[in-house]
């Protein structure tokens, strides 16, 4: 047996530097974009100008006079290569509305950005100065830009093949909601404006397809996190046989699921490259991208709580207003709904009602954005819970710990009718404010009002939860979702002892190869480093529902170990008949298989897969292999939790805020590798805080994106961040083999309220009870004047 | 983000630059850094045809003191250059401190202080600041140099006083030898973006009064402006009149509305800015 550094039984739990990092720092990526293939040629799209607009003709002819140029097509020059329109997966009701929705538009753009022509060019360059060259001709139809306004007796239509801007009204009412709020002694109401952010992934889109030479085989690489759902929807999209599509995501850099889609250019480029025989490439630019990726959130929410004489919770009422854009992209109609479960958050009451709106406006289309309708859920609830409090003249703590559900009540059934397997609230919060130093800072606040100080301090509180690790496959279909949520792993124990895991997760910076890894490493009992991972090519990893929502390790790692599990319970056959034991005095730890009783008589796990390989001398009633594979589909979502505390200074001069201190105790559950888990937390909570006080996608009245570029869209970086200092409780979940919980999107998730409740209490004795997002020195100074207008 | 194409000229000489400049006219630009001008390119926003790089013209850099007792600081001579300069530190720290403030690290050390004047750009940081110092740029075009006051420099929304064949070879700064003190309130979005307002505080101070008080305002109108109301309003007096002065900052600008701020927001933070940029200078 090979000698190790570290024992293999101690790989989960432990932080191991990532595998995946020594090439990405180092700048030896596989980015779609650094491919090179001979004889590539160049895609531009020609985008439309306009939010809206018949398209009364389109040619080309002068493009393909330009030099390099090889091809140009318009919309109408491709429709016949569409066997449908770019899909939705997420028909929400039945009687849902989705526009047509073709990769280049024909007669009708509908967004600023909205493709109506493509070159194909020898060079980039060439392609991007032939786009010049294709003249379009756009006969301007009015943009609908305001929801409220869409909704209108007589308004202007998105799109003039609908009779309305309403794509679908879907609506949830558990418990007795009118009883709730007619006998309630207080009741809460606010409106809060989630605005529309741009998700802004490091690696902009980019895709490569080569068309088929000695095999019928289609190769499509993309950015994208959804390599098998791609190939499954291209392969609809564009009627070529599933079989004869390959789909590659190579390292991918954040999507934020901005790339779980299914867009335009990679149908595009598939199409074209089988066209024109010759490999095609296309990569967006920011400012491209800012128009023709995803954008998320959007909502206006309307939302009402209704509270009993001793502040405990009665019921709530949710109305959502959500701009679904020009176009249902992959799961547009169906993010709200992810937080149809998650508004009653860690509370418990009688009654919920939810409605949802879906509203149609000429905009880039919206789409899952970290967290996909839960950010939206929790900033609404924990906003409302701190305004509550502030009516009841309570402490928000105090309010909060009246109605969550307490630790000795799990497992608890919510009243949207999820069960929530386990959870702590007391304990996190309990550490959440010792770390940050609460009452201490609570005593500062005070002198600073009393004061009067220029800078005044608020405390934000943010106690999350949420539901990931997507997704039970029956509930999935409940919720008229396209799909299952199931994953699938497979594991094969090489001749020398070595390890394959193949996985249907595409990690996209997340670390899967490292944690993977680590959990094959324990379960088989090899040395960490004796374990490969693959992923992200549909000829690899040949079945999978990819990586979002934070499943990944809640469902992707689970299928892993399983597959592991399978390996060792072939691999104790093995032994036990190499050692001449009854399987039943077989022991198994560390990888070594032992006779129970007789401690000299064992053989390692790598033993037996030479045995096996060899296949001299093997059990009569198995095949000679140890390869496994599993599928499995969780039996419920993971709902990870914590506490997060904001100490903000809003300078109340210039409403500059800036964040003093930010503490953050989350409950994912078991770790696999602590420092994974920190990274994401940290950068979680950056997003979220981006969405607070920086980023704002802004559209004028006639739909022209005015926040078109980095230089407009404020992402925060490094410089404008805090220490965040985190930490953790660990509630193991209950409803997976591993305990874990998923942490992709918790910190997004928890912070924005909590930077929010902290702006909103350092200038409550100013009259300000809310702050518009982001909550940017304007936003801020406008609220003060406004609270200054109202006392006069 | 791909530019038009362009032809790229190398300059290995002032006279040479300005040799391609007569060639060219208008088509022209000069890349002096290019931290302005190749975004706008990118963006397909400018497409000249032709490039002039001023990048290997060694004698615009570095930075010397004139006859007249000034400093002149080489127009490609890079921000991060400027900041380090012993010169520029000794004489004009104001200077170093406001061009600290320019984008960030790889700006710094790319883009040059003739570049970012010659741009004439009244959101970014150093058209204040030479307005302010009462600096200059001494321009050299086909007939020999001319020097042209910051007062003169700026005319119009990214629009200077220098003619098609000039280039900016120098940078003139007083050296503010004496009691000064200084204090840049660069107002922003996030740590590398340009100001939404910007007041730069110059004072000399006297037996505890001020003697000369200079205001420079970034991004309060199309071309940097000096708030020559609460200039007058101070000199003379004591640092006791900085706040009531400072309420007359906005008077003469004429604030932009944008998204970060509506002009009435903009008055507002000038005020507040100029008042907080005097008091730590004349502290």
């Amino acid at each position: 047996m090979t000698a190790v550094d570290t024992p293999p039984s101690a790989n989960v739990g432990v932080t191991k530097l990532r595998k995946e990092d020594a090439h990405l720092v180092t700048g030896r990526t596989s980015w779609t974009d650094n491919l090179k293939l001979p004889g590539m040629l160049h895609v531009a799209f020609v985008r439309s100008p306009m939010a809206h607009a018949k398209v009364t003709g389109v040619d080309v002819s002068a493009a393909l006079e330009q030099p390099g140029v090889v091809a140009a097509f318009s919309g109408a020059d491709l429709v016949d290569n569409w066997s449908g329109g770019l899909p939705c997966a997420w028909p929400v009701t039945e009687d849902m509305k989705s526009p047509t929705h073709l990769p280049l538009a024909t007669d009708e753009v509908r967004h600023v950005g909205d493709a109506v022509a493509v070159v194909v060019a020898r060079s980039r360059y060439q392609a991007a100065d032939a786009v010049e060259f294709v003249e379009v001709d756009y006969d301007p139809l009015p943009a609908v830009v305001d929801m409220e306004a869409a909704l209108a007796d007589g308004s202007d239509l998105a799109d003039t093949s609908l009779d309305s801007n309403k794509s679908f009204t879907w609506q949830k009412i558990d418990g007795d909601i009118d009883a709730a709020f007619d006998g309630a002694a207080h009741v809460t109401t606010r409106r809060f404006i989630n605005q529309r952010l741009i998700p802004t992934a490091i690696e902009p889109r980019a895709v490569v397809c080569a068309p088929p030479r000695e095999t019928r085989e289609t190769t499509l690489w993309s950015a994208t996190q959804v390599p098998h759902i791609l190939r499954l929807m291209l392969a609809l999209t564009c009627g070529v046989p599933e079989h004869e599509l390959r789909v590659v995501a190579p390292d991918v850099g954040g999507g934020f699921g901005s790339k779980l889609n299914v867009y335009a250019e990679e149908a595009v480029c598939l199409v074209l490259a089988r066209k024109l025989g010759q490999p095609v490439k296309w990569t967006e630019s920011r400012s491209e991208g800012y128009q023709a990726t995803i954008h998320g959130r959007d909502q206006i929410q309307d939302v009402s709580l209704a509270f009993n004489q001793d502040a405990t919770l009665r019921g709530m009422k949710v109305e959502l207003l959500a701009d679904m854009g020009a176009y249902l992209q992959l799961v547009t109609p169906g993010v709200p709904l992810l937080g149809a479960f998650m508004f009653n958050a860690i509370y418990k009451m009688d009654a919920l009602s939810f409605t949802c709106h879906g509203i149609f406006t000429n905009k880039t289309p919206t789409d899952a954005y970290r967290g996909a309708g839960r950010p939206e859920a929790t900033f609404a609830i924990e906003r409302l819970i701190d305004e509550a409090a502030n009516e009841l003249g309570m402490e928000p703590f105090e309010l909060r710990e009246r109605n969550w559900i307490k630790h000795e009540e799990f497992p608890y059934t919510t009243i949207a009718g999820i069960e929530y397997d386990s959870g702590n609230y007391e304990a996190a919060t309990a550490k959440a404010k010792e770390l940050f130093g609460y009452d201490d800072l609570r005593r500062e606040q005070q002198e600073r009002r009393d004061r009067g100080d220029k800078v005044q301090l608020g405390i934000g509180i943010s106690t999350f939860t949420e539901m990931c690790g997507l997704a039970p496959s029956r509930v999935l279909g409940s919720l008229s979702y396209g799909a299952g949520g199931w994953e699938h792993a497979s594991v094969r124990m090489l001749p020398s002892g070595k390890v394959e895991v193949i996985t249907g997760t595409s990690p996209h910076g997340q670390g899967h190869v490292t944690a993977w890894s680590q959990i094959a490493a324990d379960a088989l009992g090899v040395p960490y480093e004796d374990v490969e991972v693959r992923h992200g090519d549909t000829a690899v990893a040949h079945k999978g529902m990819d990586t979002y929502g934070s499943r990944s390790l809640v469902v992707g790692g689970y299928a892993v170990q399983s597959a592991c599990d399978k390996v060792v319970a072939k691999a104790k056959r093995v032994a036990a008949h190499l050692l001449e034991a009854s399987e039943d005095d077989i022991e198994f730890e560390a990888g070594t298989f032992s006779v129970r009783g007789s401690p000299d008589a064992s053989k390692t796990i790598q033993d037996t897969a030479l045995a096996i390989f060899a296949a001299h001398d093997y059990p009569e009633d198995m095949e000679p292999s140890l390869d496994s594979d599993a599928t499995v589909d969780p039996e419920n979502f993971s709902y990870p939790h914590g506490t997060h505390l904001c100490a903000t200074e809003v300078d109340t001069e210039t409403g500059q805020v800036t964040i003093r201190s930010y503490v953050a105790v989350d409950d994912v559950g078991k770790v696999i590798n602590p420092q994974i888990v920190e990274g994401q937390v940290h950068g979680g909570i950056a997003q979220g805080v981006a969405q607070a006080l920086y980023e704002e996608a802004v559209y004028d009245a006639d739909g022209n994106l005015s926040t078109g570029s980095l230089l407009d869209y404020y992402v925060p970086s490094a410089a404008d961040l805090p220490h965040f200092q985190t930490d953790r409780t660990e509630t193991p979940a209950t409803t997976n083999p591993l305990g874990v919980k998923g942490v992709g999107e918790a910190g997004t998730i928890a912070s924005t309220p909590a930077v929010i409740n902290a702006v909103v209490d350092a200038l409550r004795p100013m009259g300000v009870n809310d702050v518009r997002m982001p909550a940017s020195p304007r936003n801020v100074w406008e609220a003060i004047q406004a609270a200054n207008g109202g006392a006069a | 983000m791909i530019p038009a194409s362009f032809e790229y000229v190398r300059a290995n000489s002032i006279e040479e630059a300005i040799g391609a400049l007569q060639e060219h006219g208008d088509e022209a630009k000069l890349l002096a850094g290019g931290h302005s001008l190749l975004p706008l390119m990118k963006l397909r926003l400018a497409a000249p045809e032709v490039i002039v790089d001023l990048g290997r013209v060694d004698a615009l850099r570095g930075v010397c003191e004139t006859d007249d007792g000034r400093l002149a600081i080489g127009a490609m001579t890079s921000h991060q250059d400027v900041i380090d300069d012993d010169l520029v530190r000794q004489h004009c720290g104001v200077l170093a401190d406001v061009t600290a403030h320019v984008g960030d690290a790889q700006v710094r050390h790319r883009g040059t202080i003739g570049g970012a004047l010659a741009h004439g750009d009244a959101a970014s940081d150093l058209p204040a600041a030479l307005l302010a110092l009462d600096g200059s740029v001494i321009a050299q075009g086909p007939n020999g140099r001319r020097e042209i006051p910051a007062s003169e420099l700026f005319v119009d929304y990214l629009t200077t006083a220098l003619n098609d064949d000039e280039v900016v070879v120098e940078v003139r700064v007083p050296k503010l030898d004496g009691d000064w003190g200084w204090r840049y309130e660069k107002f922003s979005r996030v740590a590398q973006a340009w100001a939404i307002v910007g007041a730069l505080g110059i004072v000399k101070r006297s037996n505890g009064s001020i003697e000369d008080a200079r205001v420079g305002l970034t991004n309060m109108g199309t071309v940097p402006v000096r708030a020559a109301a609460v200039e007058q309003a101070l000199n003379g007096n004591g640092t006791d009149a900085i706040a009531d002065a400072a309420q007359q900052a906005a008077e003469g600008t004429d604030a932009p509305g944008d998204l970060n701020a509506t002009p009435e927001f903009r008055q507002h933070l000038a005020r507040v800015l100029t008042r907080r940029a005097l008091e730590a200078a004349a502290g």
